[in-house]
Order: structure tokens, then C-alpha cells, then sequence
């Protein structure tokens, strides 16, 4: 009999849960995310605010459900910025090799050497603060570990047989990158993603902890996690959320990356 | 599976050592306040310096040439002028024993008091306070004065009694408010910027941008010794930080702390309530559309609403203001002004219609990060606004950036942030806003006021210069040329240990009164 793949099963199933959890939030808010009130500031959790009131009055349910969505969007955007770009320069890197190939892994050593935060701080500095703005920064700080992963994949199959009756065949080098060799790089690439995924959130986050994410009217798990900062002990309910849903959505896909790689091997 | 559950016991192991250490942690501290014969408390007291926490870094040290008034509070305790400010918002001799004012208000005389050194040693001579006033004037810049009250200077002399005396070119009665210019010894002036020597209570030790400054006690100070040895101010622009710094044991001491904190320390920190003496207000780029049409700055004005705004921001401790001076200034304030426009939506939409923009329109509110109280009432004004269909997106950019942009640049729509007056005169609160001053970054412009500021400087009638002033004030808020809010509320958060904090009525901080118990 089969070993269970436990780690894909719960992993599945927190992540499943977070996810339900996030898209309520883009249909309905118990309040306005956004909705001052005077009267309800540091509220503590009660029936009326489940997870209580932030330094504003902000309903931190609400807040957690649209900051939560609002990470999540961040991130599969970095992720897809980085993952499309990295999977062509990977691709083509990987399955030409030559000059091209070496000048672009050491334009890619390069930006993996600075620290990814630092650098996205720098690239913030320079355009300016703003959603759009730190998908980009973020995006293209993703691109080389994607690249990096994808061309070791293929250096791993231009060299097979089937690779080589391919050519032989004479099937045109864009149908051999994208229809004979992706496919086999999926299980790798599936777990690669996972990771990605896991540190998008967590970068989103900690910029925006850093007060260069978003907007001071938008809600993010990392923005609401430095508000809620100077409040923690006598408030904690601020931070306390944000911070679980942080923890259990990066815990959950970390599994199913974990599970993902058992099963390959 | 054994694994996986391995793994997770780990987990929650570490976790709860971590929660477990960090409760131990806070136990600590807590004896360590409750018993002072503790060997904590003993290391804190050490030496008897204190560690202060600033929101902002300093722009310049040279104290002719700084303009923050965040730089100028802090400085105070190194620089001394002719005269300085005393906490009553009046000033006081200094470097000069006495005065005169000649009838006419054109002439100062000022007689130098004996035995006042610069914190090299050397005695602080006629030629010293000469240089230093003429640098003020514009001697080593292009000639455009240092300090802008020195604009209207036509000489600077001494007599032959050995006496000061400053000409003036249109009589002022509020000129010995800009004697406070600090004196420095003769030829200093190119090195200042990094190494200031003055004649205050403290005699700086060194600076580190973006980081720390630290002063000690001058043992050869002419006045009240300070009780500290030293005083290190660490800059640490964020209130978090600075509150986990409170909590943590590193800083003593915390300056313009914002009222949403104050539930976090009042515990172990004693806790002192005052006004911050600076007009807050959604300050607003006049030259621009659609902001250069006064029935859009009314209508916003009308919109809004001050008092929910110090509810939010200051638990109702803040005061409003109405206009561009503070209350603390009571000679010249207008309570009134701080009561005329009162939220009132039909009427705003209305004005808005009447100008155009009956949809309302979009608009950015710039604020900088490193003050919460200003981040926090960026987002109250912005859901207030959007009542008349104004979108405003708060934006928030970094303190350097807000000097550069906003405040040297004029490049905003609306800001929120905090005018302080560096001198206790009702001119350095208005002349700002007459048309093409160099500190104008609302490019405000109206005939009248610039008229009847210029008359209120040149009068010699006291009463006739109340009356001009609270005239413009009165022209400032009828013209809304920004929406003023209120004097912020401001904390002062200190160990309990500490006593002897003097509050003044102007934006300084006089360490000097500070005390171990």
C-alpha cells in the first residue's frame, strides 16, 4: 500500500481553508475596511468586532480579510512577474547555453548577491511607493532564482535522447523548449513555485512592515502588523490576526511544496 | 507521519520557549521599576545621563543655517543668543546682560555680560557677537540674511562703551525675538556644520547622521549648572521603535510621543501631557488647481470636521487652532477663528458645486511617515472628505523627502504636517504666508494680508500690532488658505526616576531642568 503523502494532505487542507478565508474577504467585510471610528478605538474582540479594534477604529476582522486578500494579490503578481520572465530567461539560457547564457546568469548573480529587501528598497526609492510599484521591485528580484531553477532543468534535458531525435526530426527549437522539455520540468518548477510563493508573502509583508508597501489607507498583513506594533501588549488582538493568518497560509503552502517534493521522489 | 508530527512538536516547542522568555522578559522590567534599590535601576541611573528619543533627524548643526524646528528644540541646549527663550514665550538675557530699545524701535543696544565662555574656553568677546550677528545678516552667504528677521538690518556696530548696536532699517518691536541668533566664536562659522561650539548649559560631543547626538554638561557655563552629565539624543524615526526603546531600557526618555501610544507606557513611565506648540493643519498647495479657487478650500474647510479629529488623534487633548498661531501665543490668539467653520456638508457641497466640481475630485495628501499623529490625521481627513466626494489618497513619503519636496519644493497638493515658530513672535506664525516668501510652500497670496502683515512689522503701537495680526489671522481663515486644525497634543514620556521637565511656549526642549530624583 501506498504511504500517505501527509504533508500534501494537510498542507492542502490549511491552504484550502486560508484561501476560502481570503476570498470571503473580497466579497464581504463585516465593515469597511477603511471605516474610522473614534468611539471604537482599541476595542477590544467582542461579538460586534470578532477580532476587535485597531488605533483608529478600523474593525480588524475586516482589515485582516481585505489585508489578506490584498497580500495575496501582491504576491501571486510578484510571483507571476518573476515566474514568466524567469521561466523564458531560464529556458533559453539553459537550452542555447554560450556567451548569451553566461552574461545573463551573471547579470542574475548579481542581483541575487544584494540582500532582496535592501534592493527592493532601493528600486521603492527610486519610483516611488505604491501597489504597482512594489510588484515591480519584488517581480524582478524573483526572476533569478526562477531563471537559475528552469536552466538547470534544461542543461539537465537538451542532452537526452529525446531531445536529440527531436532536433533530428527537425521540430523548430521553440516547440522542443516549450512542448518536449517543460512538461518534465513541472514537479520541480510545481515546489520551486510553493517556495516563491512563500517568500512573496513574506516580502510583501515585511515591506510593508517597513512602511515602503502600501498606502497608509490600504490594509496589508505586514502594514497592519506595524500598526498594530505600539500597541502589542495592550492591544495584541492588532497584531495577533494578521499575524496567524501570515503564519498559517506560508505554513500551509510550505506543506504542499514539501509534499509535492516527497512525491517526486 | 512521525515525522511530520516531530516536526511540529518542535515547533510549538521553540514557540513556546520563545512566548515563555519573552514573558520572563517583561517580569524583569517590572521588578526592576517597582523596587529602585534593584542593580538595574542602579546601571540606569549611572552617571546620571539619559538617553532621548527623537522622531527626526537633524538638518543642520550649523545654528545659523538649520531651519527644522525639530533641529533648532534640540540645539537650544547647545547655542545661546544676545537673549533667549524663556518658558513663559518671552525672552530673557543671555550672552547680553541688558537692553535698550531706542524709542523709535530702529535702535538696539546691548550691553555683553560678564564672564560668558564658548565651549572652548575662550571668553566670549565684543568682536565674537559681532561676527556672529553679521553672519546672521548674509556676510558669509551671498548676502541674503541667514536668518530672514535679519533682513531688516542696516547695521551692526559697537559703541564706545563696548556696547552692541543694532540699526535697523523699519522700526520692529519684535526684533529681540531674532537676537536669540546663537553666538559663536569669531571665524567658526565654516565649521559648525560638524563641530558646533556655542555657550549653552551642554557642549556637543559628536553626531552621527541618521543615528545619534550626544552633548555633555559644560562645567564653565555663566548661568544654573545642569544637573545631567550627559545627554544622548537617538534618532529614531520610528514610534514603534521609539516605545520598544522605552520599554526595552534604552532610551529614558521620549519626545512628541502621539496619544495612541500612551496606553503602552503609562504604566512604568511617568507621563506628562502638554500642547506641542505647532499649528497642525491639512496645509494645502494654493497654487494649484483646484486648490487656487478659495470656494474649494472652504468647502474642504466645511467638510471636515476638527474636533472628531482630535478625538482620533489626540483623545480630545488637542486644542484647535482656526488659523496659523497657536494658543499658547495668547497675546495674539483668536479663539473665535478656531470655531467658524463648522462641519457643515450641505454647505460644502454647495461652495464645491458653485466652483465646478459638484462630483468633487481626486487628490493626494501627503504626509510624512515618521510622525503618526500626521499619518493618522491624514486618514481621518480623508474619509471626513470623501463625504463631498473628494477622493484623497494618503500618501506617505519619508521626513527628508518632505523638507525637500513639500516643504522646499512645494511640490503637493495638500499636506498634513506640523508649523512651528522658531522665535515666541506672532511674525514668524504669518509673514511666512505673504506672497513670494521663501517659506510660503502654500504659495498663499492675497493683497490684503501681505498689506497688513507689513504694517503689523513696521508699527511701534503695541495695541495697533495685536489688532493687525488677529487681522490676518482672520484673513488666513476666511481665505482658508489651508485648513488649520489644531495644536497637537504632545507626551513626554520619561523614566520615573526623572523629575524637573519645564515645558516652554515655544518648540524647544531645555534638558538643563532635568533631573535624577
Amino acid at each position: 500500500m501506498k504511504k500517505r503523502n501527509w504533508y500534501l494532505t494537510f498542507g492542502s487542507v490549511l491552504t484550502a481553508c486560508m484561501l476560502v478565508f481570503i476570498a470571503l474577504g473580497f466579497f464581504w467585510t463585516p465593515y469597511d475596511p477603511g471605516a474610522l471610528s473614534a468611539r471604537d478605538k482599541l476595542a477590544e474582540p467582542s461579538l460586534q468586532h470578532l477580532f476587535g479594534c485597531d488605533q483608529l477604529g478600523r474593525d480588524v476582522f475586516s482589515r485582516t480579510l481585505n489585508g489578506a486578500g490584498n497580500t495575496l494579490i501582491i504576491a501571486l503578481a510578484v510571483l507571476a512577474v518573476g515566474f514568466v520572465f524567469g521561466l523564458l530567461i531560464g529556458a533559453l539560457c539553459g537550452y542555447y547555453g554560450g556567451a548569451v547564457d553566461a552574461t545573463v546568469m551573471r547579470v542574475c548573480d548579481a542581483i541575487t548577491a544584494f540582500p532582496s529587501i535592501l534592493l527592493a528598497m532601493v528600486v521603492i526609492a527610486i519610483i516611488g511607493p505604491g501597489t504597482y510599484n512594489i510588484i515591480a521591485a519584488l517581480g524582478i528580484l524573483f526572476i533569478p532564482s526562477f531563471a537559475r531553477l528552469v536552466r538547470g532543468e534544461f542543461i539537465k534535458y537538451r542532452s537526452r535522447d529525446f531531445v536529440h531525435s527531436a532536433r533530428l526530426a527537425g521540430v523548430p527549437a521553440m516547440r522542443i523548449i516549450f512542448v518536449h522539455i517543460l512538461p518534465n520540468t513541472w514537479p520541480v518548477l510545481l515546489s520551486g513555485l510553493t517556495i516563491g510563493f512563500n517568500n512573496a508573502v513574506l516580502s510583501e509583508a515585511s515591506m510593508s512592515f517597513l512602511g515602503i508597501g502600501v498606502g497608509p489607507a490600504d490594509a496589508s498583513l505586514g502594514r497592519m502588523l506595524s500598526e498594530g506594533q505600539s500597541s502589542l501588549f495592550s492591544a495584541p488582538w492588532c497584531t495577533l490576526f494578521p499575524a496567524l493568518v501570515v503564519i498559517l497560509l506560508v505554513l500551509g503552502v510550505g506543506m504542499v511544496g514539501e509534499g509535492i517534493r516527497e512525491r517526486i521522489r | 507521519m512521525p515525522k511530520v508530527f516531530k516536526r511540529v512538536l518542535l515547533l510549538l516547542t521553540v514557540a513556546s520557549l520563545l512566548l515563555i522568555s519573552l514573558c520572563g522578559c517583561a517580569g524583569d522590567t517590572d521588578n526592576g521599576k517597582k523596587d529602585p534599590s534593584s542593580a538595574q535601576s542602579d546601571e540606569l541611573s549611572d552617571g546620571s545621563s539619559v538617553t532621548v528619543g527623537i522622531a527626526q533627524d537633524l538638518d543642520s548643526l550649523d545654528p545659523h543655517r538649520a531651519l527644522n524646528a525639530g533641529t533648532s528644540e534640540v540645539m537650544f541646549n547647545i547655542f545661546e543668543g544676545l537673549m533667549k527663550a524663556s518658558p513663559d514665550g518671552g525672552v530673557i538675557p543671555a550672552v547680553a546682560s541688558d537692553y535698550e530699545i531706542s524709542p523709535d524701535g530702529k535702535t538696539y543696544t546691548f550691553t555683553l555680560r560678564e564672564g560668558v565662555t564658548f565651549h572652548n574656553g575662550n571668553a566670549v568677546t565684543l568682536e565674537d557677537v559681532l561676527y556672529s550677528l553679521k553672519r546672521c545678516a548674509g556676510s558669509e552667504s551671498d548676502g541674503t540674511p541667514l536668518i530672514a528677521a535679519f533682513s531688516n538690518v542696516a547695521d551692526i556696530a559697537a559703541d564706545d562703551r563696548g556696547r552692541v548696536v543694532i540699526t535697523l532699517t523699519e522700526p520692529s518691536l519684535e526684533f529681540l525675538n531674532a537676537t536669540t541668533a546663537a553666538i559663536i566664536p569669531q571665524g567658526t562659522g565654516d565649521s559648525q556644520a560638524t563641530a558646533p561650539v556655542g555657550t549653552g548649559p551642554f557642549s556637543f560631543v559628536s553626531y552621527m547622521p541618521q543615528n545619534s547626538m550626544e552633548m555633555v554638561r559644560y562645567e564653565g557655563y555663566w548661568g544654573t549648572a545642569p544637573k545631567l552629565e550627559k545627554v544622548t539624543f537617538k534618532i529614531i524615526t520610528d514610534v514603534n521603535t521609539l516605545v520598544m526603546g522605552l520599554n526595552g531600557g534604552t532610551l529614558d526618555m521620549v519626545i512628541h510621543l502621539p496619544n495612541t501610544v500612551a496606553a503602552e507606557v503609562q504604566n512604568n513611565f511617568t507621563v506628562l501631557e502638554d500642547t506641542m506648540k505647532l499649528v497642525q493643519a491639512l496645509y494645502i498647495n494654493n497654487s494649484v488647481k483646484p486648490f487656487d479657487d478659495v470656494r474649494v478650500r472652504q468647502a474642504m474647510y466645511y467638510a471636515i470636521n476638527v474636533p472628531e479629529i482630535i478625538d482620533f488623534v489626540c483623545d480630545g487633548a488637542g486644542v484647535p487652532t482656526g488659523t496659523s498661531m497657536y494658543p499658547a501665543f495668547t497675546k495674539y490668539f483668536v479663539p473665535e477663528l478656531a470655531h467658524k467653520y463648522q462641519q457643515d456638508l450641505t454647505k460644502a457641497k454647495k461652495l464645491l458645486a458653485d466652483a465646478g466640481y459638484p462630483n468633487g475630485f481626486e487628490m493626494t495628501i501627503t504626509v510624512p511617515g515618521n510622525y503618526e499623529q500626521h499619518v493618522d490625521t491624514g486618514l481621518v481627513l480623508s474619509q471626513q472628505l470623501a463625504a463631498i466626494g473628494i477622493t484623497a489618497n494618503v500618501q506617505e513619503v519619508a521626513w527628508e523627502t518632505w523638507v525637500s519636496d513639500v516643504y522646499k519644493g512645494s511640490q503637493f497638493e495638500g499636506t498634513v504636517s506640523g508649523i512651528a515658530a522658531s522665535n515666541m513672535t506672532a511674525r514668524e506664525m504669518l509673514e511666512r504666508y505673504t506672497t513670494g516668501h521663501s517659506k510660503n510652500f502654500i504659495k498663499f497670496s492675497n493683497q490684503e494680508f501681505d498689506d497688513v502683515v507689513s504694517r503689523a512689522m513696521t508699527t511701534m503701537d503695541m495695541d495697533e500690532q495685536v489688532t493687525l495680526y488677529k487681522r490676518a489671522q482672520e484673513i488666513l481663515n476666511e481665505q482658508a488658505a489651508s485648513l488649520w486644525l489644531q495644536d497637537l497634543c504632545d507626551l513626554v514620556v520619561m523614566d520615573p526616576k526623572l523629575d524637573g521637565m519645564t515645558f516652554y511656549a515655544t518648540y524647544v526642549l531645555d534638558m538643563s531642568t532635568i533631573y535624577y530624583k
